[in-house]
């Protein structure tokens, strides 16, 4: 276990200079002066030289890189253009948001696709069964934007239940200490804003679930009606165990590998799918983060953002390929 | 005895039973016995006929705008409604069939048919051609796909143009790696070896063996793909950096909808109905090729 990890984090290495080599390009494939495209026509002679000295386009492009990389390995994201912060130090309540939003999803997404992928196995062919997998098809084929918009107009506009958008009361906002809000009004003690963050929370979270959810119970039905088959299941059967307990676990302990998989790799979709869902709810979050980027041509704060999306999804999949290490002793990865 | 035997004329097959199919027709037996696979064709056949004929269904073109008659709600005369320029969303919904067919189609062939060939060459020449594409593969697999489109309609500007090219470039790993795993394994196969020993060039047995006896992946991966460049371009379109105005691209409409989300639901509904259903029907197509050409594939 010891040296496959050592191995899968030596296997990391190229991956990452891969992907802060292509997030590096990202300004230099700009066609034309990047400079004056950032700043934009109205732009003076010194304004355009001060950025270009600024963000190092003078130098032959390797000495870019390696600075480049230098800051990278420092922490250092460089500088927001349009707010002239760094942008380690702006960047953090975003991601606090997104995680915040993708982490509820996700779970979301687990509790309910595993649960119906379980109970579609367990009673195959019933209606159940049918029900769930024709939800599942469409939940698949829905775009997230479409089905955050219909939310609101349905929940929010026409039976008024749940807020629009947003992420707290503006009359009643969060003091931030994690800038993660179920947590830091949980440590206050502040049950009514963390019922709050929640309602907020419900509309986009669903939004963001759809499609992992979907396709989680795909694989769990899959995965479950495999497993269901084999002999020792039969086995725990004729003694006598009450068919929950086969099922939820004796089955579901073997069926877990092919649904994690879908887990770390939903898990990607997911982050990607925030910057959507963030727009539509007006979600703080590093989509927003992003997409206001590219409205203001904010190039430093657009290639941070996507190479520390980029980072985090390459860390879950890491984190998933060990987890199959630990949960199942059948593979062997000398 | 033995003469009787000889005499008998030889065994005839008496019906199609009993010939040696080709693959390709048992998966045409296969696919068309598959109920859903059929509803998901009809789908697809449903929006490419609407998008062909689109001037004579629509009754109206996609910009006569008519400010009398802005954010009517769907009646006899606008069946979809009417947006905030008084165009007839119905027509606007049927011509945007065409955008987004087009844009799936030419972005899933596009990567396709790069892919593929990237796929071919590391799969085939292995070594160090093999771990350059497949390092290059994975460091595209590492960022959230729509994200890397983003960032690619972020650097060459925003328009339809470069929102297909973001998405035929995000495709190509997928593509290429099922080709490169799909080639190894029938680099393997005897007939191969036999076109080598017989002296055959590289690039005849790629592209006269290798490629034809990896197609039906292929053909699995881009009709379930061309579902997914449609949502992207969708997705692209919503963010603003798709098609521009006045194009009846369904995520663009989709992205002018919102602000007119209390006043003007119509607007929004229809053009969300379009996508999903091009959408499933491209999945459930896609799903029942899979079952048909390639059962490994399942699951």
């Amino acid at each position: 276990m010891l040296t496959y990890t050592v191995r899968r984090l030596i296997a990391l290495i190229p991956v990452l200079l891969g992907l802060s080599l292509i997030v590096f390009l990202m300004i230099r494939a700009i066609p034309g002066d990047p400079a004056q495209i950032i700043l934009g026509q109205l732009a003076t002679e010194e304004a355009i030289e001060a950025l270009t000295k600024q963000l190092g386009l003078d130098q032959p492009w390797y000495i870019q890189y390696f600075t480049y990389l230098g800051d990278l390995l420092t922490g250092d994201l460089g500088e927001s253009i349009k707010t002239n912060t760094a942008i380690n130090q702006e960047i953090w309540p975003y991601l606090a948001a997104t995680l915040e939003l993708s982490f509820c999803a996700m779970l979301i997404a687990i509790f309910i696709g595993v649960n119906a992928g379980i109970i579609s196995a367990w009673f195959q062919h019933s209606w159940f069964d049918y029900i769930a997998m024709i939800l599942a098809l469409i939940g698949v084929s829905i775009p997230i934007f479409w089905l955050g918009l219909m939310e609101q107009w349905f929940f929010s506009i026409q039976l008024d239940w749940l807020p629009t958008s947003g992420r707290e009361e503006v009359r009643n906002p969060v003091t931030s200490i994690t800038n993660i809000y179920l947590i830091d009004t949980l440590i206050q003690g502040r049950f009514d804003q963390f019922v709050d963050v929640l309602r907020h929370l419900i509309l986009p979270a669903f939004a963001l679930a759809t499609i992992p959810m979907a396709i989680i119970a795909r694989i769990t039905r899959s995965s479950m009606l495999e497993v269901m088959k084999s002999d020792y299941i039969r086995t725990a059967r004729a003694k006598g165990i009450r068919m929950f307990w086969v099922v939820y676990k004796h089955s579901l302990k073997n069926a877990v590998i092919p649904v994690l998989t879908v887990i770390g790799l939903q898990t990607g979709l997911l982050l990607g799918g925030a910057i959507l869902t963030e727009t539509i709810f007006s979600w703080p979050g590093m989509g927003r983060y992003i997409y206001d980027a590219i409205s203001a041509r904010d190039y430093p704060v657009i290639q941070s953002g996507i190479l520390v999306i980029a980072f985090i999804f390459v860390m879950i999949n890491l984190f998933i390929d060990l987890l199959y290490a630990a949960i199942d002793p059948r593979i062997n990865y000398r | 005895m033995e003469v009787s035997v000889n005499n008998k004329p030889p065994i005839q097959p008496k019906n199609n039973e009993d010939k040696v199919q080709s693959p390709w027709v048992e998966a045409l037996q296969s696919f068309m016995k598959n109920k859903i696979a059929l509803v998901g064709t009809g789908i697809v056949v449903f929006f490419i006929l609407l998008a062909i004929f689109a001037p004579f269904i629509a009754p109206q073109g996609i910009n006569e705008q008519n400010m009398a008659n802005r954010l009517q709600a769907p009646s006899a005369e606008h069946w979809f409604g009417t947006d905030d320029f008084g165009r007839d969303i119905f027509s606007r919904v049927i011509f945007g069939a065409r955008i987004s067919l087009w844009v799936g189609f030419l972005a899933v062939m596009g990567s396709a048919v790069v892919g593929s060939l990237l796929g071919i060459i590391a799969g085939y020449y292995g070594r160090w051609i093999d771990t350059i594409i497949s390092r290059i593969f994975d460091i595209m697999l590492a960022f959230p796909s729509i994200l890397l489109a983003i960032a690619i309609v972020a650097v060459l500007g925003p328009s339809l143009q470069n929102a297909l090219i973001a998405i035929a470039v995000i495709n190509i790993p997928n593509f290429g790696r099922l080709i490169r795993s799909k080639v190894l394994s029938v680099k393997q196969e005897e007939y191969i070896v036999a076109a080598k020993a017989v002296g055959m060039k590289n690039n005849r047995i790629l592209f006269r063996h290798v490629l034809p006896n990896s197609m039906a992946p292929i053909i699995v991966q881009g009709t379930l793909a061309i579902g997914t460049a449609i949502i992207e371009a969708a997705a692209l379109g919503f963010l603003g950096l798709g098609a521009e105005a006045p194009n009846p691209e369904w995520g663009k409409m989709l992205s002018d909808a919102r602000v007119l989300l209390i006043q003007a639901p119509w607007t929004m509904i229809f053009p969300g109905i379009a996508i999903m259903l091009t959408v499933l029907g491209f999945n459930l197509m896609g799903d029942g090729l899979r079952d048909a050409l390639d059962p490994r594939m399942k699951n």
